[in-house]
């Protein structure tokens, strides 16, 4: 019978199945500056042409209180199907997709180019004074990478956002089987 | 994006947008719609001008459109339908969509919008209505191909009067108006995602009726979810008070769901609540809230609020669950099918409460009334705001009356001293506490029903901000009744900036005010005035006994203020009971930043 206050803030990767409709993401964006919820990232795109649905991965934090009332939130909007919180749901992957440009010359370009292996980033464009990494992995691991390339030179960084799905053989949000493919 | 797939569903025709809408509209059942034609909505205006296939209401505003659609809602349990042009015919009915977001009332609001190879290009009265109007209803849409549009007619219905009620906007670019387009029944449209819990989970059901029949201390807490799910949840609501014997207590929203005039009834909850409904909020042990949302105005300070309940807490929304206030049992459904579950477990069980814990509660709360709250005394000759609503009420009582108020002490008031023994007798902006809402509103429900009173408990502020709806109640004869409670000042402004800014009235005072005799009769009505307390009665008679609408000018003393009141930042225990009470009283830091 208490409220929320003084308990902890935790991220939590939230996977949203929508209709692909004009203003979708507006409507789940709008929902979170105008009720105050923080996005640490967001991706989208089309995964099931033959429905016509989206599906959207957000990453946000708020107390337990506060994730739950955003569950319940995008669970009312009329075009969504499907809201699941991967984080309390069980073990799940969580992946994303780097790209790292570094501007440098000398021993820093060797350093990086080892760098970048020992990470499993492939070189995917290059000059003689520079390097375009790509590079998928936690979101930890590529922090991690980009924090060394600092060191390094000058860099330029684009990331795709974090993407997850759950471990096991249980499809929370299958694709419906399109015959006509 | 491609237009949705409707090729394996037969259409009843081919006709053109603004046929399709009308034929929408019918099957629909609509009666009547609210609105104000322009260059975007020409084709339905001609389309309704043709077939004459539903009656049109033209508003001066469209604000008072949408008002208007929810007092006709309101009333009537219906949908009520907007139709406006687009640009500023929809920016205007921003506010009343907000107001029906914020109260859950189904509304319709048909939008005109530019062509659509036009979007985009700021053309001649074009604005992004589906992005301005996105955070304010509970859906919309924007129809880009008119294939698309019976469905989307027919879905917006479904949306707007399913879960937990809502406007909704339907934005129509002026082409699709023109271009052919299929038809397809209400029973033939396309399935839609949203899907709403109308059944409370079994296990819940049972531990919740077990929690109820074992409280010592229970009360029910109900709201606006009861008059919304329909008449037979408020009389499942009073079913279930009456066989426990407990006590119960309605929000602003929820008056009627349980008659007035019943013993178990403690009033009105919250900041301008009833001493005893408060209390006995506090000290509960057992609290079931049915189709309410622990508003701010009725929990005041959350960390001190019903502090020893176990709360139950039933709502159709999943998102009122746990926003404001821990619940200890959340049962998600519709309020009339859950209160029909539980009884049906209550005498499935055998239930029994537990006799002697109950008198001994009813014993605290009776000493708790004693305190007569709500008392006033009528004294001299200048007329109490109080007693003239009271008067109302008591004139009015042999009637079957509708009413509706505008924003402030007035509506406190009223809420306060007129009882209602029905629901969807009452209609007030709760919510989004919108000033001139009671005029438009009351409008509707006359449209919905000519031949029962309804009435406008105003104020005098209040009244000034749609008063131009006066030419739509002349034009269509609507006998509404604008009991326009006068102090002169914005009174609830005027309040608080007595008790919290140090009586320093900042443009509070409502200077300049009309002769209102003089503007009812400037369009075609009746006014009438009440100076003392010897007119009151005279007035209300006359007022209630004619057949034309009548602006009734209730002069009543200025410096009342509305108690009792829970001050912002402070608990349920913590009211002041009257002026006297005040001087003890200093509001808190953080109690100084609510509103």
């Amino acid at each position: 019978m208490s409220s929320d206050n003084g308990q902890s803030e935790c991220p939590h990767i939230i996977a949203v199945l929508v209709d692909n409709e004009p203003g979708v993401l507006a409507r789940v964006i709008g929902l979170f500056s105008g009720r105050g919820y923080n996005i640490e990232s967001l991706t989208v795109s089309e995964v099931d042409v033959a429905r016509g649905l989206s599906r959207i991965t957000v990453v946000t934090s708020g107390t337990e209180m506060v994730i739950e009332q955003i569950k319940a939130q995008l669970g009312r909007l009329v075009p969504v199907h499907d809201v699941h919180d991967l984080t309390i749901e069980g073990p799940h992957l969580e992946r994303e997709l780097a790209l790292i440009k570094i501007k440098n010359s000398g021993d820093s370009r060797i350093e990086a180019l080892r760098l970048a292996d020992m990470f499993r980033a492939r070189a995917i464009d290059s000059t003689l004074e520079s390097f375009v990494f790509e590079l998928t992995g936690s979101p930890r691991k590529i922090n991690a990478f980009i924090d060394l390339m600092v060191a390094l030179g000058e860099i330029e960084v684009c990331r795709g956002g974090v993407v997850s799905i759950a471990r096991g053989a249980k499809l929370d949000m299958p694709m419906s089987v399109d015959v006509s493919r | 994006m491609p237009a949705r797939k409707s090729q394996t569903r037969k259409s009843v025709a081919q006709m053109t947008g603004a046929a399709v809408i009308l034929k929408a509209l019918q099957d629909q059942d609509v009666d009547v719609v609210f609105g104000y034609p322009g260059g975007a909505v020409l084709p339905i205006y001609d389309e309704l001008f043709k077939t004459n296939a539903v009656r049109h209401i033209l508003v001066r505003h469209e604000q008072a459109a949408v008002h208007a659609a929810e007092g006709y809602a309101r009333s009537t349990g219906k949908t009520g339908v907007v139709l406006v042009t687009s640009g500023p015919g929809a920016t205007n009915a921003v506010t009343g969509l907000t107001d029906a977001l914020m109260d859950s009332i189904p509304v319709v609001c048909l939008t005109g919008q530019v062509p659509t190879h036009l979007i985009g290009n700021d053309a001649f009265q074009e604005a992004d209505t589906t992005g301005i109007t996105r955070p304010c209803t509970k859906h919309n849409y924007l129809v880009k191909h008119s294939e698309d549009l019976a469905d989307v007619m027919h879905e917006a219905f479904y949306v707007a009067a399913n879960g937990r009620p809502g406007p909704v906007v339907i934005d129509l670019p002026k082409d699709i108006l023109f271009a052919d387009a299929p038809y397809f029944s209400p029973k033939n449209v396309r399935p839609c995602a949203y899907k709403p819990q109308v059944k409370g989970d079994r296990g819940s059901l049972e531990r919740a009726v077990e929690l109820i029949a074992n409280a010592k201390r229970p009360i029910f807490y109900g709201g606006g979810g009861l008059i919304n799910s329909g008449p037979r949840a408020s009389e499942l609501f009073t079913e279930f008070v009456r066989l426990t014997g407990y006590p119960a207590t309605l929000t602003l929203m929820g008056l009627g769901a349980l008659p007035a005039s019943d013993r178990h009834f403690l009033g009105m909850l919250g900041m301008h609540g009833t001493y005893e409904a408060n209390l006995a909020m506090h000290n509960a042990d057992v609290m079931v809230n049915i189709g309410a949302r622990f508003d701010d105005r009725v929990t005041g300070r959350l960390d001190a609020f019903s502090p020893k309940a176990a709360k139950i807490h039933v709502d159709i929304d999943p998102s009122s669950i746990n926003k404001n206030v821990y619940v200890d049992l959340p049962i998600i459904g519709d309020a009339e099918t859950v209160l029909e579950e539980m009884l049906q477990i209550w005498k499935e069980k055998g239930c029994r409460t537990d006799g002697a814990a109950l008198a001994e509660w009813w014993d605290h709360i009776d000493v708790w009334r004693d305190r007569k709250c709500l008392s006033f005394t009528q004294k001299e000759k200048i007329i109490k705001p109080q007693y003239a609503i009271k008067r109302l009420f008591e004139m009015t009582r042999d009637r079957d009356v509708y009413i509706t108020t505008e924003v402030g002490q007035h509506q406190m008031w009223a809420a306060q001293y007129f009882g209602f023994e029905e629901p969807h007798r009452w209609m007030t902006s709760g919510g989004l506490g919108t000033m001139g809402y009671g005029l438009p509103s009351a409008m509707g429900a006359q449209a919905a029903d000519p031949g029962s009173p309804v009435i406008d408990i105003a104020g005098e502020a209040s009244f000034l901000m749609n008063m131009q709806e006066l030419s739509t109640i002349s034009q269509y004869k609507l006998p509404v009744k604008a009991f326009i409670v006068n102090n002169q000042w914005m009174g609830m402004v005027r309040q608080w900036q007595e008790l919290i800014h140090g009586g320093r009235y900042s443009e509070s005072y409502t200077d300049s005010l009309p002769d209102f005799i003089g503007l009812a009769e400037a369009f075609g009505g009746v006014g009438l005035i009440a100076e003392c307390v010897d007119d009151l009665d005279r007035v209300i008679n006359e007022m209630i006994n004619t057949d034309n609408f009548v602006l009734a000018d209730i002069r009543v003393a200025q410096e009342e203020n509305c108690f009792p009141m829970i001050p912002s930042g402070a608990a349920h225990y913590e009211m002041l009971m009257g002026p006297e009470d005040r001087a003890g009283h200093k509001t808190s830091d953080q109690g100084l930043v609510l509103v």
